[in-house]
């Protein structure tokens, strides 16, 4: 056996099952006596439903049942809860308005579920779900922030005046607006973050079931966190109590947030397992999932930025509009406030900083965390606004930058928005990225481009991110509704073989490798030897799931933690059986050895005597060898790095190619790098499909226009380069294995410097800034009108 | 209903279906091959990819009663019956060309396809258009690339195979 255990780059356990087509995702599974469920939505964005006339699709073939959402009121059902509050700036509770699992009294976005039709087949419910009739009466809508803001705007929901559902605030305004007086020079930017789709690419999925001889409901469901799904629907929404609850995600085809929240489906299925007696099925279809899953981004900001002569940072002030969609989907409150604005600070020193958000009810489909969650808009919004000030001021964009950082020797850093940093080095991630995208060398590349008639651009981000989430107190003090710590339960087999229980879930990061490592590292023992189990909660005693880059940093501490109590009581049992104290004994490389001594046991001779207990401690120790551990992270992780992006543009066409891509991330300890750089080849992926080709589009009349992967720009193999990833390494300080977490770095330092790039290529032409995505007709125009300047001068 | 009669990974099935039934739920429903995935609904993510008499199909558009007498292969087909890998999924192991694993299957299955029909070696730019009717949201296709670019070298005899 080779190395195995931390910073190994062993290939993946879980590779062969998916790759002979053996994988058990969701849809994989059928119950015997299977009933199919097809919702009917709205195709309307905002209507009174007048009725629905369900006779003529309860006479089709194999029709089960119809239910609406009066067979849920009649049922006691509750609505889908939301996770989070958070409070205005007057200390008003947020708008926070019920969320039925079926639409009730109207619909307010496309896509919002008006019935459910349970059938034998999936195309017989789909066939009777197409024959219901549903009476509208349509109302006005909006889509988009600024329309639902306009005076007169028809409200989404009674009870939020003028569409707002919260409107808060961080930072001190007095403050900074005195910085503001006092500064040299302001430079002010007004950008949108774009709404993106997250397409993961299984559509979610969920079968219930029920037991009528054990009282047991099963939900088996495409999620990042089985324990949360089992506590808001038992709790909130079906009144199940979570001993007759079972949640699994079996394997799960990807998340990036989507499958956090507790859906309606969810608690359709589960509900209607146990009305028919019988397990009903339900899977998305791509189009349903592009109006029913939760959304991603969708911000409006003007962001100003004070400046003394020399280019320090005074002060920022930023005023961002985020859309919540139609309901607040599970986590939607946090994502543009405590996910967002407390990241305000970046890399930089900037002394004083003050933000407002205001979230408003559209009729869309809602937004939550994205691959993200808040710091891709925050990075977007303080990389843009730096290459805009280089811009303005004529200054080089990385003497800004480097003039502005947070020095290496300045940690623990405190900023204006409540984060203190533990640890970063901002100027080196910064040196090797230029270095490895050898900036120097760029002038030159530019001018042969120009010789080919391209227009070259480089752009560069130097992002930070929080992730790891989170202290529990500091989450209730913020509002979170739920603790955020993560549990394990390591359970040492009598011939040392192991299996880990633990609350973080994957789909797709790889824990049963990297977990495996973990163990390796402090057990010594073979990562065949070990066996990582998640995803039921009727195996893992409880969990919080995995999001925002936690999975290692919270979920892998807990399970150093246990391990460390295994290690500790294996010590107790060697120093008996070795008659030694307990203080002599070490452990290493699988043995305790009596220190000093040639004297030693393994592992596998201390886990026999755990369960043979014939000569053991039993008046003080338990037998056994299996501990749990809960731990509670006592602050966020804060990876940070720095990105390079090159592109050319054609300037007939517009079309960007990405010809360079370079990404230094500094996450603290790497577990497998393999595993590493392809969470950050993901994550940069997605980086630049938002800056370019991603954007979900409702038209005026509230349709997403962009809802298909016929309209809605998935990045493609030929649309983006290889990528280049470095990773370098300040541990983590408030962690046992220093690690801060990679999920979501490339998503989050990517499009910043792929949009400044592309303003850099275009600055001939006299752009300060444009939206993403920068899509081809979009560029095409600039320069069109560049060019016909350009002429009239 | 018509029936159908099909060889799947060297089996012969006969299978009554639904004039409507896609070649995608012959397999999943009524086969039990499962790992043969439904993605999307128009055709454009290739998770369904298998492969007709020897040729990669969508198979979300291609109605059971068309393979009449075909001869499909699907990702449970691919690995010897020792269960050693086809060369593709050895290097998609072992270059982690895949996370989540839900695109997967179809993503090997056209990469086969893909270098089965090009003799020539193929260059980075080749496999990134050739893979173009796949999607994956998971590795942003670098190691992908790179997998079906050391599978290309084994599949035509000018490497050995990674395991």
């Amino acid at each position: 056996m080779g190395h195995e255990g931390i910073g190994a780059a062993v290939k993946r356990k879980e590779d062969e099952r998916f790759l002979a087509g053996r994988g058990h995702y969701v849809d994989d599974m059928n119950r015997p006596g299977q009933a199919h469920a097809h919702l009917r939505r709205s195709d309307r964005p905002h209507a009174r439903i007048l009725g629905i006339d369900t006779a003529a699709a309860a006479a089709m073939p194999g029709v089960v049942a119809i239910l609406t959402a009066a067979d849920f009121e009649a049922a006691g059902v509750g609505g889908l809860p939301c996770g989070w509050a958070v409070k205005s700036k007057d200390g008003s509770p947020m708008i926070e308005p019920m969320h039925p699992v079926l639409a009730s009294g109207k619909v307010r976005h496309v896509g919002d579920p008006v019935a459910v039709v349970i059938a034998e087949t999936r195309a017989e419910a789909r066939d009777a779900a197409e024959a219901l009739v549903v009476s509208y009466e349509d109302l006005p809508s909006a889509a988009g922030v600024r329309d639902a803001l306009a005076a007169g705007a028809a409200l989404v929901h009674d009870e939020a005046a003028g569409n707002v559902c919260y409107d808060w605030e961080i930072g001190d305004r007095a403050l900074v607006d005195g910085a503001f007086a006092q500064a040299a020079r302001v430079v002010r930017l007004a950008l949108t973050n774009n709404r993106l789709v997250p397409n993961a690419m299984e559509p979610r999925a969920a079968l219930g079931d029920f037991d009528p001889s054990s009282g047991e409901y099963t939900l088996i469901t495409t999620s990042q966190n089985p324990h949360v799904i089992r506590l808001l629907m038992g709790a909130f929404v079906l009144h199940i109590p979570e001993h007759k609850l079972r949640v699994i995600a079996p394997d799960v085809g990807g998340g990036f947030g989507s499958k956090i929240y507790h859906y309606a489906e969810e608690a359709i299925v589960t509900f209607a397992a146990g009305r028919l007696r019988r397990p009903v099925k339900w899977t998305a279809d791509r189009s349903e999932s592009f109006v029913s899953d939760a959304h991603g981004r969708d911000h409006d900001t003007v962001a100003e930025m004070a400046l003394d002569a020399q280019g320090n940072y005074l002060a920022l002030r930023v005023s961002t509009i985020a859309n919540m969609g139609a309901y607040l989907s599970t986590f939607a409150p946090s994502i543009p406030t405590y996910l967002y604005a407390t990241l305000l600070a970046g890399v930089y020193k900037t002394p004083v900083i003050y933000a407002e958000v205001k979230a408003v009810f559209t009729n869309t489909v809602p937004v939550d965390a994205y691959r993200g969650a808040g710091r891709p808009e925050a990075a977007y919004l303080l990389e843009r606004l730096t290459d805009v000030i280089a811009h303005d001021t004529g200054m080089d964009r990385v003497e800004l930058r480097r003039r502005n950082f947070i020095p290496a020797g300045a940690f623990p850093y405190q900023t204006p928005v409540a984060l203190q940093y533990d640890s970063g080095n901002y100027e080196r991630t910064l040196e090797v990225a230029m270095k490895a995208a050898d900036w120097a060398g760029f002038p030159a590349r530019r001018a042969q481009a120009q010789a080919r008639g391209r227009l070259r651009g480089i752009g560069m981000s130097t992002y930070l991110e929080a992730c790891g989430i989170a202290p529990s107190h500091i989450a209730g003090a913020l509002g979170a509704r739920a603790g955020l710590y993560e549990v394990a339960n390591i359970r040492v087999h009598p011939t040392g073989s192991v299996t880990v229980f633990t609350g973080s879930h994957s789909h797709g990061q790889g824990h049963e490798t990297t977990f495996a490592q973990i163990v390796a590292e402090k057990l010594g023992v073979g990562i065949a030897q070990v066996d990582v189990v998640h995803g039921d909660t009727k195996e893992v005693p409880f969990g919080m799931g995995t999001y925002g880059s936690r999975s290692l940093a919270v979920g892998g501490s807990a399970m150093v933690k246990a391990l460390d109590k295994v290690i500790a009581k294996g010590k107790r049992i060697a120093a008996h059986l070795m008659e030694a104290a307990v203080a002599d004994i070490e452990f290493a490389d699988g043995k305790f050895t009596v220190s000093g001594t040639d004297k030693s046991k393994t592992l596998t001779d201390i886990s026999l005597a755990a369960y043979i207990p014939h000569n053991y401690p039993i008046e003080e120790l338990e037998p056994g060898l299996e501990e749990i551990a809960f731990y509670d992270p006592k602050n966020f992780t804060y990876p940070g790095g720095c990105h390079i992006a090159e592109v050319e543009i054609d300037p007939e066409t517009g079309v960007v190619s990405m010809v360079n891509f370079v990404a230094v991330d500094d996450i603290g300890t790497v577990i497998n790098p393999m595993i590493v750089h392809g969470q950050v080849h993901g994550g940069v992926a997605q980086g630049i499909g938002q800056a370019l080709l991603e954007h979900a589009q409702y038209d005026q009349a509230g349709q997403l226009v962009s809802g298909s992967f016929m309209d809605y720009v998935m990045p493609r193999a030929d649309d983006l380069p290889a990528i280049h990833v470095g990773t370098e390494s300040t541990p983590c300080l408030t962690n046992p294995l220093g690690s801060k977490g990679v999920g979501e770095v490339g998503a989050i330092g990517s499009p910043p410097a792929v949009i400044n790039a592309v303003v850099d290529a275009l600055r001939e032409y006299g752009v300060r800034h444009l939206d993403m995505p920068a899509s081809a007709p979009k560029i095409w125009s600039i320069i069109r009108a560049g060019q016909s300047r350009a002429a009239a001068e | 209903m018509p029936q159908v009669s099909l060889t799947v990974n060297g089996k012969r099935h006969t299978v009554e279906v639904e004039t409507r039934t896609l070649l995608v739920e012959l397999l999943r429903e009524k086969l039990g091959l499962t790992g043969t995935h439904v993605g999307c609904d128009t055709s454009q993510c290739g998770a369904c990819v298998v492969h007709v008499d020897g040729t990669s199909v969508k198979s979300c558009t291609f109605l059971a009663v068309q393979a009449d007498g075909a001869s499909v292969t699907t990702i449970e087909g691919l690995a010897a019956a020792d269960g050693t890998l086809h060369p593709m999924q050895a290097a998609f192991r072992e270059h982690h060309a895949l996370q989540c694993g839900f695109c997967t299957p179809g993503m090997v299955m056209s990469a086969i396809d893909l270098v089965n029909s090009h003799k020539e070696r193929m260059s980075e730019a080749e496999i990134r258009h050739g893979l173009e009717g796949n999607l994956c949201r998971c590795t942003g296709y670098h190691n992908i690339v790179k997998a079906v670019a050391a599978a290309q070298e084994v599949m035509h005899g000018r490497a050995q195979a990674a395991e």
